[in-house]
Order: C-alpha cells, then structure tokens, then sequence
C-alpha cells in the first residue's frame, strides 16, 4: 500500500512471459499447486495417502503374480518379472507425465487467460506432482521387492540419480509438448501413437542381451534405455551387461545423451519463445 | 495539484491472428491444400492508444462488446503481450479479469484461498495469515473446511471478491465482478471499491453500468473501434456511451426499432433541444455534490433550445445506485402555451423534498416533446446524501411510544 503522496515508482509491464516473475514466485507457485493436485486425487477417498503406496504395490503385484507363477515367462531373462516392473514403474511416469503435460496449457485455460505468472509453473508442477508419483511408486516397488526375496542393496541409493535424470528428460519434452499441443491438437495424437512405439522400443518386456545384434544400436540410442539399464544394474543384478558394453560408448552412451539434449535445449527453447503468446494462441 | 501517475500506457498496438479453418471439409479441398493449412487472417483491436491514470484515482473504462476493453485490461494484467508502445505501471498490480480463477472444486475452500491468493501475488505465509479475515468477509465460516464444488455459486463468487479485498495492491484492474451476484452483493462491492479508494489505491474498472461510471469514477475512458472516443468527466463519457450505442442500431441494417427507441435516438441524433448544464445548489447557492440527510434538493439546468418546436416539457428521475428510480418529477411545461424558439435559452429551478437515505444517486433530466417523445438527450447529475441511515428505501417521520410499568413515557423518533 502506497501512503499518502508516497510517489510510487512507474516498472515497465513486458506481457506474459515463459520463465520471468522472480525465483521465489515460481517456486511457491509450483510447490502448491503441485501438492495440491497430489492431493486432489486422495480428496475423497477414505484410505487417503495410503492409496498412494498401496495402489503400486498391488498393481505390481498382480504382475509379478501371473508372470512369475501363471504364464512362467521369462526363462531366458534373470529376475525377469522384478525387471519387467521396474521398467514399469519408470515408464509409467514418463507416460503419465508427458500425456497430462500435453494438455496442461489446455486445460488450465481460464488461468492462462485471466491471470499472470510465470508460464513455466504449468508444466512443471504436472511434472512435479507425477514425480511425487514416482516417488510413491519407487517405494511401493521397493517394498514388492523385499516381500518377494530381493535383497536390498546399498546401490538403492543410487537409484535416485537415474530417476533425476529421467526428470529431467521427460520435463523438458514435456515444455515442448504443452507448447506444441497448443499450437496443433494432431501433436496429441501424434503422441499416444509415439508412446506406444517407445514402449516396445525401450527394454521393458526384453533386455537389450536378447535381441538380434543388428536392431541393438536403435534400441540403445532411445534415451530411456540407459536409464532403465542403469537401474535394473544397481536395483536387480549389478552383473547385468551395460549398454556401453553390448553396442560400444558411442551408440551405446554418446547418442542417448546426445539426443537427450537436442529434446531439453529445443523443449526449453520452443516454450521461451511460445508460451508467452499461449493465452492468445488458446 | 497534480497526482503522480499509476498507469501510463503509451502508443499501445496489437493484433490477433486468426487462423482459418483447420482441416479442410471437402476431398477436394484437401486434395488441393494437403497441409490443410489456410492462411487466417489479423484482427487489428488498437493501433496506438495512450493514456494516463494517475494515483489513487478511480477510473472506468467503457465500450461496447468487441470495442477492445478486456484486451486492454489484458495487456495491462500481462496475460496478452503488447506489439508495440510501453505500458508501466507504478506499485503492485492485482488483477481480478475474474471472480474465483482456477478454484478447483475438489479442494477446500481453505486451499482455494491460499492458491488464489498466492497466484494474485501473496507470500503462501502471508496467505495463510490472512486466511480467517478471508473467509470472516465471505461470511463462509461454516464451510471453510467444505469442498468448493458443494458451493452454491453465490457463494463462491462471495469467497473470490473476498480474496480480491485482502490482497494489497496499488493498482487494481477489475472486470466486471459487479455484473454477477445479487443487490445485496452489488452494494457490498460497491462499498469496498469506496473503501479501496479512500486508503489511496487506483482502481480502473471495466463495466458497462453507466449508473457505476457515473456514481464512482472519478474519469472514464470509451474505447470505440479500438481507439479513444472519449476521455474525461464520467457524465461526458457515459452519455457519449449511450450514443455510440444507439448509433450502433441505427446502422444496423434490420433497423426495426419500436417507435419509442427510434423516437429516443433521434432525440440524441439530431436533439431539438438540449441541457447544456444541470447541478445542485447548497443553502449558499454554490454548486455541490453532497448533501446531509434530509436536506432538500435544489437542482438547476440550463436548456438551449436548437430549433422551434411545440409543446416542450421538463422532467427529472432519481434514482438510486442500483438503479431503481426512487422518484419522478411531474411534467413541467417549458413554454406557456407557444412554441419554444429556436436559440432560446431556459433556466430551470426545483426543490425536492429529501427523504433519501445515506447513499449515491443519479439525478437524470430530460426535455420532452408532448408527454412522451424525448426532444434531447438525457442529462445526468450525480448527488450524494451523506449520512447514518442506510438500506431502506426512503426515510420517514415517525414516533414510537414505548409505556412501562411506571406509567413513564418514553418517545423515540424523529
């Protein structure tokens, strides 16, 4: 509140802006909407939380149940079930993440239109509360995994790092998607068809030791495969072969960070320049 | 003296594009146009406007639908981006384009408000402090820990203006809020805008209530066609507003007014006769806006007749801010018996009985031809009763007699 005769100084007003309007802003923004879209989804329910580490537990669970007992896959695969879930689990966040970012501009369109702040706060607090997911998921598996006879492993620790990593990925690609989804629904479309070819195209229901030598270096170049390998090394079976060593550093460790790259620069590129125009854009 | 300046808006251009239709209906325009790309087009809403607000004032925009009023407003609130010229402002903004923006029905009203108000600015700290004078001003304190989709609507328009009070800012920038809700609420907003105003906050509001611009602006700005047609004094503004509205039908081609309206625009198109000037005198005779309770009403005009015509009449309505009339005048021949002549100037007096409450009214005067056909447009005087007495409809002379036991008397009234 300006006092009496107090001269208040005139501040330029820029427009909208991607990323602007103070650190401190951003972050109680992001923080609380974050939390309070977790906590939306255990609003009416009577388990709450819990819901939040049960829900993984089971679901994964019943995985583990009928391929390790029912169907008996696996055989040409260590622990296969185990890796199956924690390919899973991982893949799950960068579905969930990158399909509710898709549409975050969208849907909260009132907000973009009639208030200011930060544009950035939209995708990344969708990315932040599928974290928090994550992160629910990450235990509930852990869990899984003891009950079943898996030893833990001071490399749990570890596994943490993996998880950043694919944070960061899946944030950035998220900013490109919530930005190109604006400007062309198809991008959407586009999208669950991509999802669908990177799910059989990361080794989930396969290693990469599996598969014919010739298809090795495409699949080793899908950023998500390294990351999934990694983990698998430090959760599962730390003798299990990296992907450096079935196709060599370059195709192997080189592209996928390469590519991981060009998606993070061009994600936080293409939302600097479009989201400011986004509301008009709606 | 000279009140430094809130908002200074500068050469302010911008443009939208339109895109032309997505995906072509037809094989064949797809066959031809296989991107399905057409090429849109620019919707140019100002070209360069400028304008001052200065500090502390309480300034309203008006137009018609489409004339540019939300997008500016927009600009300002930083939700658009201007193309070209410079928007400052001083101090902190708060803009409200929308009572209960991005209240999610699944939360609390607790939450809600902690959310709304951080996103208006606010320290989540500070946000939570504030939180029991919040929900205390909604008057909602049996359901703060209710989820927000089991409000009634009033009530959650009650809860997004009361977060609007509570959040400190210089500079408001307010849409519309007054259009919804009921009397009650009109007059609660109403009071809080004065309030707002009286600790030194600049407020620009978007309305399109002329008894608001007249009764609570200081100056207004109508944006025609996405420039400035007029800026200045509210009563100016407003009945240049209702001008531009009727000239609006006028050029509609299905031009099939009802015989009044067609009577009323011409009245204002080509006027017979105008009021050049209609005030109010205090004992002194000096103009005034203010008057106590139940001082009477002395109201002047000034008529310039613009050509002859028979049979011309005065009359003037009071009516109150939520725009019921609260008395009209009888019909005052302004010629005995012969035609008024062209250039003739008349001097109108008349003193009214006043029984208004505490509150603010608009005094509207009009020059008849006959009874009914209107020979000029309307002009309109603000009048402010101050005083104790509020919410009734008109103040009345009575006594109440109260006898006990004793056999005293007691009398209370006026």
């Amino acid at each position: 509140m300006s006092a009496e005769g107090e001269v208040l100084e005139l501040r330029e007003i820029r427009g909208p802006s991607a990323f602007g309007g103070g650190w401190r802003r951003t972050w109680d923004l992001l923080w609380l909407i974050s939390v309070t879209e977790f906590r939306v989804q255990y609003t009416n329910t009577t388990l709450g939380y819990l819901w939040s580490i049960l829900k993984p537990f089971g679901f994964f669970g019943v995985i583990y149940l009928v391929i390790s007992q029912v169907l008996r896959f696996g055989d040409r695969i260590q622990d296969f079930p185990l890796q199956l879930i924690l390919g899973l689990v991982l893949f799950q966040y960068f579905t969930e993440a990158t399909n509710a970012a898709l549409k975050s501009i969208s849907a909260k369109e009132s907000m973009m239109r009639k208030m200011q702040f930060p544009r950035i706060v939209i995708p990344l607090s969708v990315n932040l509360s599928a974290s928090i997911s994550l992160l629910f998921n990450l235990l509930g598996v852990f869990l899984l995994f003891i009950v079943t006879g898996l030893d833990p492993r001071f490399s749990w620790l570890l596994v943490p790092l993996v998880a950043v990593a694919l944070i960061a990925l899946t944030t950035t690609l998220s900013m490109f998607l919530a930005v190109a989804y604006v400007r062309s629904e198809d991008v959407g479309q586009a999208w669950s068809l991509t999802l669908r070819a990177l799910f059989y195209a990361t080794p989930i229901l396969y290693t990469l030791a599996i598969i014919p030598e010739s298809i090795r270096p495409l699949i080793a170049a899908n950023p998500l495969t390294p990351l999934i390998g990694q983990a698998r090394i430090w959760v599962i079976d730390p003798n299990a072969a990296t992907s450096a060593e079935l196709v060599g550093t370059v195709p192997g460790v080189l592209v996928p960070i390469a590519i991981t790259v060009v998606i993070a620069v061009s994600g936080i590129w293409l939302f600097n320049r479009d989201a400011p125009r986004a509301a008009e854009a709606l | 003296m000279q009140r430094p300046i809130a908002i200074e808006v500068r050469g302010v251009a911008k443009r939208f594009h339109v895109p032309g239709p997505r995906a072509p209906a037809t094989i064949r325009a797809r066959l031809r146009n296989p991107m399905g790309r057409t090429p849109g087009r620019y919707l140019e809403v100002f070209r360069g406007l400028s304008f001052d607000v200065e500090q502390g004032e309480f300034f309203g925009v008006v137009g018609r639908n489409g004339s540019g009023k939300s997008t500016l407003l927009k600009l300002l609130a930083s939700v658009y981006g201007a193309d070209h010229g410079s928007i400052r402002v001083a101090g902190r903004m708060a803009p409200f384009l929308e009572l209960g923006v991005g209240f999610n029905p699944k939360l609390t009203a607790r939450d809600n408000v902690v959310l709304n108000a951080v996103m208006m600015g606010l320290s989540p700290t500070e946000a939570r402090r504030r939180f029991d004078e919040v929900i205390e001003f909604a008057g909602l304190q049996d359901y703060v820990d209710l989820q927000v989709k089991n409000y009634s609507s009033g009530m959650k328009v009650r809860l997004g203006f009361a977060v609007m009070t509570h959040v400190d800012a210089d500079v408001l920038l307010i849409d519309e809020v007054l259009a919804v809700g009921d009397a009650e609420f009109q007059e609660r907003c109403g009071d809080v805008f004065e309030r707002m105003h009286a600790e030194g906050r600049t407020i620009l509001l978007v309305t399109h209530s002329m008894p608001i611009v007249t009764q609570y602006c200081e100056r207004a700005l109508l944006l025609h066609d996405g420039a400035i047609d007029t800026i200045g004094a509210p009563d100016l503004v407003a009945e240049r507003y209702y001008e531009v509205n009727l000239s609006a039908i006028l050029e509609r081609p299905d031009n099939t007014l009802p015989e009044m309206s067609s009577h009323i625009v011409a009245a204002i198109a080509d006027p017979l006769a105008r009021i050049t000037d209609a005030w109010i005198v205090d004992d002194a005779g000096e103009r005034t806006g203010i008057l106590g309770e139940g001082t009477p009403i002395n109201l002047r005009a000034d008529i310039q007749v613009q050509r002859q015509f028979a049979d011309a009449g005065f009359r003037f309505q009071i009516a109150s801010s939520d725009g019921k009339v609260a008395f009209t005048s009888d019909h005052a021949q302004l010629t005995a018996g012969g035609a008024a002549a062209a250039g003739q100037l008349l001097e109108v007096s008349s003193t009214v009985e006043n029984r208004l409450p505490a509150g603010r009214y608009t005094i509207a005067c009009d020059i008849f031809q006959g009874e009914e056909t209107p020979a000029g447009p309307t002009k309109t005087v603000r009048l402010e009763v101050a005083g104790e007495k509020r919410g009734a409809s008109m103040l009345l002379d009575h006594e109440i007699k109260v006898r006990d036991a004793s056999g005293e008397q007691q009398v209370i009234g006026r």
